[in-house]
């Protein structure tokens, strides 16, 4: 009888134990594309171990790395929450002297992707590092306890963008650091969702396979970041990918006239409305007392379309 | 046969760079270092050296990319100085914490505001507390031995702490001088392969680096970096004496000068040792009982040399191109807390001097030693001087 290849490799580098909070969507990301990295070197390389993993400081850092203990089983390297892309860059050329065969992998979260890191990151992609950088995106500064980034979606509540009398709560639209990525005319930029855990493996393991950087952006929702309950992290992020708020996309050597979309409606008309997507998140509950939040919200998720290259309908 | 060469400071960095074969090189330009990176990079162009070198954004990335680099398992190098340094300031703890031999070159320079790229040591000085060992050289020659001898030391076992070399900005940054380049052969012998038992990033044995240390750990992980240091000291005596064995030239913690029948002895470190010198030799022909002490290893503090040395002054001063606002001097503070419970004291006076590139004269030293003769005759009036100010200005 025919043994059929799992599509998802069971190898682990991601060792249970670790602190994460139940239904993290962020941990679901460091499992799913380690096991994609793995997957690429042993198909490029032969060796499925044959990666490193520099970390920004960050919530996936910390619950995973809390001395003495360790959730990784690959190489892995934390130095502060700025600098993991200076820090791949470090490691890769030094695989390159000691001539080991393989690929740096590092992760931020936006924090240390789209704000604090955004230096180190646009300097390691200009120099061609062989380096798959990971913004796994939970959208605030969850690790210091819920404050907005960047990266943090209009209208969403966090410590510092509380909604009052004065406030709507995050009053910026979302920052694309994939797009600023793709600026940089990489070989490799991707957006993901742990939503859609295939599109994530393909995308990863597609990345991993490239010579020279790749980056992706990948979609994680936060238990108490988002306040929403911890069976429904991937509801949320389906809902996400459902509704046009978080495209899947990829764009190739900086190609952005010919960006590839997943999952993207024929006919631009999303079916779902936002409203969906917001209703299960605590940190929107406000907004469904503030009908024109909830308009603008839209004409910024229809504006972020039209840089894509794509005119939606959203219900 | 060890070549000799007539350069710049920052060349002489350089070569010592080479000679001592790092495999990953991070830097970023900046005043008065930026010959450092410029002439690694022809030699890496050239194929004198087999390494790669990353032309970062940032000095924070530069040390960054350092500790990546080291951190796998390479022998890596910096240089940079000033702002960058002190941009650097976060990750330099991050290196010594996390055991990493780094090496790093300084074009000694002063800090903003105002902003200002010529000699002080307000940047090294800064970051004494990072964990880091710390060369002073006097000039161009001392800058490369002590850059070679800052790799020995830091990738001792007994050690395995960063090491950065200060070299004076300008004076000697961009003065030539004679260099003797020693053989690569013998730096071979001197160095080894750095070959860490500690640090790797190795798919076949993979570790886990920088993790977070809760209160029942970090402790003793800072007090491991403490041991640490105060190893360094034997370490360093041992690697200097297998230097001189090696290269034919004498290092010391300390460089005593005519302090066998001093009465006054001053203190500095740098470039400065080498006016100071001078000077002494003309107030010795004068008839002065005046001798000069140079430090040239500042962490490890050399606390053991120094109270030697007080035992035969009555009068210490140091003169010094940094200042703690609101306390004194940086070595001011080191050689009191050297001293503080020695049963028999001399005077310790601070002298704070030549800031931002202020020509030191023999006038200034004039008024320093004075101010010291007061002292030693009626008694300390105050502790801590600046020396050489426009007072018209003020």
């Amino acid at each position: 009888m025919a043994v059929r290849k799992p599509p998802i490799t069971t190898r682990e580098y991601w060792a249970p134990g670790h602190a994460a909070c139940a239904g993290c969507g962020c941990a679901i990301i460091m499992r799913l594309a380690t096991k994609a990295f793995s997957e690429a070197m042993e198909e490029k390389y032969g060796d499925p171990d044959a990666f490193a993993i520099a970390h920004a400081t960050g919530c996936m850092e910390v619950v995973s790395a809390v001395f003495p203990y360790t959730a990784w089983k690959a190489p892995w390297i934390h130095v502060a929450f700025e600098n993991a892309a200076a820090v791949a860059s470090g490691v890769e050329a030094a695989w390159k002297k000691l001539g080991y065969k393989g690929k740096i992998l590092a992760f931020g979260g936006d924090g240390g992707t789209a704000d604090i890191g955004l230096q180190a990151l646009s300097g390691m992609l200009e120099r061609r590092h062989n380096v798959v950088y990971i913004m796994y995106d939970n959208e605030a500064y969850m690790n210091t306890g819920i404050q907005r980034s960047s990266s943090t979606p209009y209208g969403a509540w966090t410590t510092t963008s509380p909604p009052g009398k004065y406030s709507i709560g995050e009053d910026k639209p979302k920052k694309w650091v994939a797009l600023i990525a793709a600026a940089h005319q990489i070989p490799y930029v991707a957006t993901a969702s742990i939503a859609d855990p295939y599109d994530l493996y393909r995308k990863v393991k597609k990345a991993a396979k490239i010579d020279g950087p790749a980056f992706l952006q990948i979609h994680g929702p936060c238990v108490p970041g988002w306040r929403i309950p911890p069976e429904k992290t991937v509801e949320v992020a389906k809902l996400a990918i459902e509704t046009g708020v978080w495209p899947l996309f990829e764009i190739e050597n900086g190609d952005i006239r010919n960006i590839k979309f997943q999952r993207f409606p024929k006919d631009g008309k999303f079916k779902k409305p936002i409203e969906e997507y917001l209703k299960l998140q605590g940190r929107f509950k406000h907004l469904f007392k503030r009908p024109e939040a909830i308009q603008e919200l839209k004409e910024q998720i229809k504006a972020m379309w039209k840089v894509l290259g794509k005119e939606v309908e959203l219900p | 046969m060890p070549m000799r060469k007539v350069m710049k400071g920052n060349e002489a960095a350089a070569w010592a760079a080479k000679l001592a074969k790092p495999k990953v090189i991070a830097a970023f330009p900046i005043t008065p270092s930026t010959l450092v990176p410029e002439k690694i990079s022809e030699f890496v162009a050239n194929g004198e050296l087999d390494a790669e070198f990353i032309k970062v954004e940032s000095e924070h990335s530069a040390i960054s990319a350092c500790v990546g680099a080291s951190a796998a398992g390479v022998r890596a190098f910096t240089a940079t100085a000033s702002q960058g340094l002190a941009l650097m300031h976060e990750i330099l703890f991050i290196a010594a914490g996390m055991r990493l031999p780094i090496v790093m070159a300084i074009g000694n320079r002063a800090l903003s505001a105002p902003i200002n790229i010529w000699n002080d040591w307000q940047d090294t000085i800064s970051e004494r507390d990072t964990g880091w060992i710390q060369f002073y050289a006097e000039n161009n020659q001392e800058a490369l031995d002590l850059i070679l001898i800052a790799f020995k030391v830091a990738e001792d076992e007994r050690v395995l702490l960063p090491a950065m070399t200060g070299f004076d900005a300008f004076i000697l940054t961009h003065t030539v001088e004679p260099v003797e380049i020693p053989d690569q052969e013998l730096v071979d012998e001197f160095l080894g392969e750095y070959k860490p038992k500690h640090a790797y990033l190795d798919p076949k044995r993979p570790i886990t680096q920088g993790t977070l240390g809760f209160p029942a750990h970090y402790m003793e992980a800072r007090y491991k970096v403490w041991e640490a240091m105060e190893n360094a000291r034997q370490v360093i005596k041992e690697v200097f004496e297998e230097f001189e064995k090696k290269f034919g030239r004498k290092y010391q913690m300390v460089e005593e000068y005519k302090t066998d029948d001093a009465e006054i002895v001053m203190i500095t470190m740098g470039s400065l040792a080498g006016t100071l010198k001078e000077f002494v030799d003309k107030k010795r022909e004068e008839g002065v009982k005046v001798g000069a002490a140079k430090i040239t290893v500042y962490r490890p503090f050399p606390i053991e040399e120094i109270r030697a040395l007080a035992k035969k002054a009555k009068v210490l001063a140091i003169l010094e191109k940094d200042i703690s606002f609101g306390s004194g001097g940086a070595v001011f503070a080191d050689v009191a807390r050297s001293l503080i419970n020695e049963k028999e004291k001399p005077i310790v006076l601070d002298f704070i001097i030549g800031l931002g590139g202020r020509d030191v004269t023999f006038g200034q030293l004039e008024e320093a030693l004075s101010i010291a003769e007061k002292a030693m005759k009626e008694g300390v009036e105050e502790e801590v001087y600046w020396i050489g100010l426009r007072k018209e200005i003020l």
